[in-house]
């Protein structure tokens, strides 16, 4: 497991990076929306909307810059990636359009509002879905034939994909879930702290479930974790895991305000740290690497003299934007 | 890896559809973001609350327009892999850069400031609401440019190297890249085509309130603004496109010929074709009526400038001709109107009869889509006129796609076309149901609680809930009187 960096490295956690700002920030948007029918119409629901309503739009920026900069970096792998799983990558766009839509729709046009609270919740369920089975699929391995994805259209439809899929739906839902806890009051508030607590078990359980079906898929994957020397590092990373969910349950239960939130992050982190054990340094586990999909190394430096200027200020206004709608939404709606 | 035609085709289908559905909102929303940014600083600047008012008028509109243009768009980020996957492997590194780019300088920034901008007058103060309303502008007219410059040297490639994997990968200069030969001309020219589709919905919008009551002073003020764009910039885009078309010309000449209907080679001067039917199969151009030597003329300033037609191009590397060439009239013709009817105006102007003249009202009416038709007839001139290559010259389309069977892109191709016509069929719906109550005084803007419309459909307007009316300055009843009478008003909140 030997780390050299290099620039295709830094781009390797150039992308982790945007992945993991994206699961976490538009996590918590469509785990709201796969919690939404728990709430009830009315004010908790409107409550609810309007956590996320400024936000939603930038959140979601992160997963076409997840989605571009893999194109940019790594061209072979968005090459490979998305023809293998066509059908979910479909399946996620539409989710998100209506997602979206119900932003804005659900408001204009009262008649209709349940119809579209269920398209707000149908699309998250089936982004979320989507994206889950989209990791299952990687992680079982796609199949590869030179440059380009050589397997059938429904390749990726396995348990173990749906065991994924499953997987981030629940952990989408526990970022909401605790997302909404600091954002919302009174009833919706106790509401939340209630979901809280179901999806915490749900998403331990379920990740449990996957981390130990993933090592039975690929020999590397079983080595990395079951072998030495990588056993002490790797093993660090369930041990944190428990920790962190005792702390978890603990802080759900006490009602904290952001701890719920944070650690929900963490498990999140720690997922994402558990999936760079499995892949290094593979793109698409066991065929093609992270330097045989690099893009040249002009592209590689062009772009990160620009990650490195805008990506800084990205955050700073990303951040003043959380700032400006700070605290418990507002139940008179934002002016 | 080739796929069959059909699986082919149908991905060309879906690219198709789904550009051209997602090129409409931007198409509106670079426009209509820069109107608001120009509204909201008339507003800081005047201290008139019209300016107010519409400016939250329109901003409803744009948060629908916004919000589908959207989703719309990512699809597109993602289609580049799902349906041109050897296209992306081997241009990803030339193109995927101005691509990312794109994200980190625009969808960021625009997506970062439309909270603020939509919801946040009240909690930052209107100076920093102002500055996000600007970052939201730029952020639009910097994306156009980014995904014009990929989209352009798509057309015109420069600055590359051919890899030893078959790749293109950049060459020495990325400004030769970004700046290639057809993107300053391509950038002036639909930047514009977006500010006048946007002016003519406006005035279009003026135009209809015009006509049920002329003496609204918020449709006065609109309808005049969007006529003024109208009347300076319409001449100015059918200059740029003049330009464009040189440029094209010496650079895809292909496509030239396409939009001109000339199969032969017109060695002493070329005919302006007005009219005819493209027969590709038999290569001529039937029922055609032209007018001598106009198009060499047009293209080379000169009457008698000799021009190569399609005779010169091997038959499988041309275009499809009459697609090409009936798009590229219809959005000539559109044009033509455009600049029409900004004559019109300042003819109307000069009498004094801008709000006072019912047939350029219907005039403005009927012309209210005519930028979106422009609009998408000029993508799809210079899109399909760049067939059958994806990299013009140097890739061809059959060999770009990706290796997806009929079912699967059948499938998704009937899923998109059912989402989208639903969903933004519903959406555009929404938007001409918020331009059919006329703009007033005491515009709300975007708001969101339950509480607003149960109070300005009910009795009992108080200032309390109603802040911006009081910024607004005028009566209460005014806007709450509109908000009974037209029932979508009320759900504004």
């Amino acid at each position: 497991m030997s780390v050299n960096v290099d620039l295709t490295t830094v781009w390797a956690f150039v992308i982790a990076f945007a992945v993991m700002m994206y699961v976490v920030m538009d996590g918590f948007d469509l785990g709201i929306g796969i919690l939404f029918p728990a709430f009830a119409p009315g004010e908790e629901r409107d409550q609810a909307m309007n956590a996320i309503a400024p936000v939603w739009d930038g959140n979601e920026t992160w997963l076409v810059l997840g989605g571009g900069g893999l194109m940019a970096a790594f061209p072979l792998a968005y090459a490979i990636i998305l023809p293998a799983t066509y059908p979910l990558i479909v399946a996620m766009l539409l989710g998100l359009v209506f997602r979206g839509v119900a932003f804005e729709f659900r408001w204009r046009d009262p008649g209709h509002r349940a119809m579209w609270d269920f398209a707000f919740t149908a699309g998250s369920v089936i982004a979320a879905m989507a994206q889950g089975m989209i990791l299952g699929a990687l992680l079982q391995g796609i199949e590869v034939a030179g440059r380009a994805y050589s397997g059938g259209w429904l390749d990726w439809l396995t348990p173990y994909s749906v065991l994924t899929g499953i997987g981030v739906v629940a952990g989408y839902a526990l970022l909401g879930a605790t997302f909404l806890a600091i954002k919302v009051g009174g009833k919706a508030e106790d509401h939340a702290y209630r979901l809280a607590r179901i999806t915490a078990f749900a998403t331990l359980a379920l990740m449990a479930a996957v981390s130990l079906a993933t090592p039975f898929l690929v020999g590397q994957y079983w080595q990395r974790w079951f072998t030495m020397p990588s056993f002490l590092f790797a093993s660090q990373v369930p041990l944190l895991v428990v920790i962190i969910a005792f702390f978890l349950l603990r802080g759900i239960a006490r009602r904290r305000t952001y701890a719920p939130f944070v650690l929900s992050l963490a498990l999140f982190l720690l997922g994402m740290i558990g999936l760079g054990v499995s892949m290094w340094p593979h793109v698409i586990p066991q065929s093609v690497t992270i330097w045989d999909a690099a893009a040249p190394e002009r592209s590689q430096v062009f772009m990160l003299v620009g990650v490195a200027i805008i990506m800084p200020m990205i955050l700073a206004y990303t951040g003043w934007a959380y700032w400006v709608f700070r605290g418990k939404v507002d139940d008179a709606g934002y002016h | 890896m080739i796929a069959g035609d059909e699986a082919l085709l149908l991905a060309r289908i879906q690219f198709a559809f789904t550009i051209s559905f997602h090129f409409i909102f931007p198409a509106f929303s670079i426009g209509l973001a820069s109107y608001l940014a120009v509204l909201e600083g008339l507003w800081l600047k005047t201290g008139k609350p019209l300016y107010l008012d519409l400016f939250k008028y329109w901003l409803k509109v744009f948060a629908i327009a916004f919000a589908m243009g959207v989703v719309s768009g990512i699809v597109m980020s993602y289609q580049f892999g799902t349906n041109w996957s050897v296209f992306s492997d081997k241009a990803g590194p030339v193109i995927g850069p101005l691509m990312a780019y794109e994200v980190l300088t625009a969808f960021f920034l625009e997506a970062g400031f439309l909270g603020v901008m939509l919801f946040g007058m009240n909690k930052v103060g209107k100076k920093l609401h102002f500055a996000a309303t600007l970052m939201v502008a730029l952020g639009t007219a910097v994306s156009a440019f980014w995904i014009l410059s990929v989209n352009s040297w798509m057309q015109t490639p420069v600055g590359y190297e051919i890899g030893a994997n078959g790749q293109f990968l950049p060459g020495p200069s990325w400004w030769a890249i970004v700046f290639n030969p057809s993107f300053p001309y391509r950038l002036v020219h639909t930047v514009i085509a977006a500010y006048l589709t946007t002016a003519l919905v406006v005035g279009g919008v003026g135009a209809w309130h015009l006509l049920k009551d002329k003496g609204n002073a918020h449709a006065r003020k609109m309808f005049s603004m969007a006529m003024w764009m109208a009347a300076l910039v319409a001449p100015v885009q059918i200059f740029a496109g003049d330009l464009h078309g040189i440029n094209t010309l010496e650079h895809q000449p292909a496509k030239v010929m396409a939009m001109e209907g000339h199969f032969d080679s017109h060695p002493d001067g070329a005919p302006l074709y007005l009219f005819g039917i493209p027969d590709q199969a038999n290569q001529r151009l039937d029922y055609a009526i032209g007018i001598p030597r106009l198009s060499s003329l047009i293209l080379k300033h000169d009457l008698d400038a000799p021009l190569a037609g399609l005779d010169t191009v091997p038959r499988e590397d041309q275009p499809p001709v009459a697609i090409v060439f009936w798009s590229f009239r219809i959005m000539v013709g559109i044009g033509l109107a455009m600049l029409g009817l900004g004559l019109w105006s300042l003819v109307a102007r000069m009498r004094g009869r801008l709000y006072d003249w019912p047939w350029l009202h219907r005039a403005a009416l009927v012309m209210a889509p005519s930028g979106f038709v422009a609009v998408i007839a000029g993508w799809i001139t210079t899109e399909v006129g760049r067939q059958p290559f994806t990299v013009y010259g140097l890739l061809r389309t059959a060999d770009s796609v990706s290796p997806l069977t009929v079912p699967a892109v059948a499938a998704s191709l009937i899923a998109f076309v059912v989402v989208y016509f639903a969903v933004f069929g519903v959406g555009v719906w929404y938007i001409l149901r918020i331009m059919s109550s006329p703009p007033h005084a005491g515009e709300r803007g975007v708001k969101r609680t339950e509480r607003g419309p149960i109070r300005s459909a009910g009795i009992t307007p108080g200032p309390t809930q109603n802040p911006t009316a009081r910024e607004g300055g005028e009566t209460l009843i005014d806007g709450d009187g509109v908000a009974e009478r037209d029932g979508p008003t009320g759900d504004e909140r």
